[in-house]
């Protein structure tokens, strides 16, 4: 019984990265890229680990869910950190975007 | 000193949860990895061990959590809606918000259940200040943005970590 629910979550997992990867190929810009990669990525892959916790438990399925917490805790700060390298450097957002507080408040800055 | 103790007993228990095993030369092996680096890091990694043996904290923690996994999975399906829609249904833009929290903790907790629930990306704190980039902004008005993006999360993180 087991084994089945862990590859349904697994396949759900599956799933998740997939539309993470579909995103990444089709929306416009490097953030709304990371939007894609890092919500249905980090679910997706936490769900497969998830899955082999259910699947098979024990030692790997402690190590999985350790896994999964660390991925939690370090895939938002690691987008976090390439948006604001991103924006730093100069990459423009895409122009069908509606505004940018963010350049707005640096220009003030250089202003002053 | 508490920091030092808590932070000992974090790293002891995540040794003994990778290697599984409670032979007596991985205890003693793991004992000393996690002194020896709750010696060298105390100053970089925990601050206010105290605050680790407040129950209530703990409490706030377990109702936050399915709060936080609602909005992971509500982002997912938005995010899947989006990407798989044939017209792409996004307004992008970075938005400011501001917060109340204070403590640094918190406000990293805060920018990482903001990257995760729907439609919105951490990009910078500055201060008391977020810059959020949002996939799909549908007010303009700065007081309505920080409540859907910011006070859904903000009353549970400070309960748990100020």
């Amino acid at each position: 019984m087991s084994e089945i629910i862990g590859i349904v979550v697994i396949s759900m997992g599956v799933a998740f990265d997939l539309f993470g990867c579909i995103g990444l190929v089709r929306l416009p810009d490097i953030y709304n890229r990371l939007q894609g990669a890092t919500k249905c990525v980090t679910l997706g892959t936490c769900l497969i680990l998830l899955g082999v916790l259910i699947h098979s438990g024990g030692a790997m399925g402690a190590k999985a869910l350790l896994c999964a917490i660390f991925i939690l805790l370090t895939s938002p700060t690691g987008a976090h950190a390439l948006a604001r390298g991103a924006h730093k450097s100069g990459v423009k957002l895409w122009e069908g975007s509606v505004m940018d507080k963010y350049a707005d408040d640096k220009e003030g800055e250089l202003d002053r | 000193m508490a920091n030092r103790i808590f932070q000992f007993l974090i790293i002891f228990i995540l040794w003994l949860l990778l290697t599984w095993s409670l032979t007596v030369q991985e205890i003693i092996v793991g004992v000393v990895v996690a002194l020896l680096l709750s010696i060298l890091l105390s100053d970089v990694f925990v601050r206010g061990g105290g605050k680790f043996v407040q129950p209530a904290r703990y409490f706030w923690f377990l109702v936050y959590l399915p709060l936080f996994f609602y909005y992971v999975f509500r982002a997912n399906f938005d995010v899947a809606y989006r990407v798989l829609h044939p017209e792409m249904p996004i307004r992008p833009g970075i938005v400011k918000v501001r917060t109340t929290l204070k403590s640094d903790m918190a406000k990293a907790f805060l920018a990482n259940s903001i990257t995760l629930t729907p439609g919105t990306l951490t990009v910078d704190i500055v201060g008391d200040h977020l810059y959020v980039h949002w996939i799909n902004i549908v007010t303009e008005d700065p007081q309505e943005e920080t409540e859907v993006i910011v006070r859904k999360f903000e009353g549970y993180l400070r309960r748990i970590f100020e």
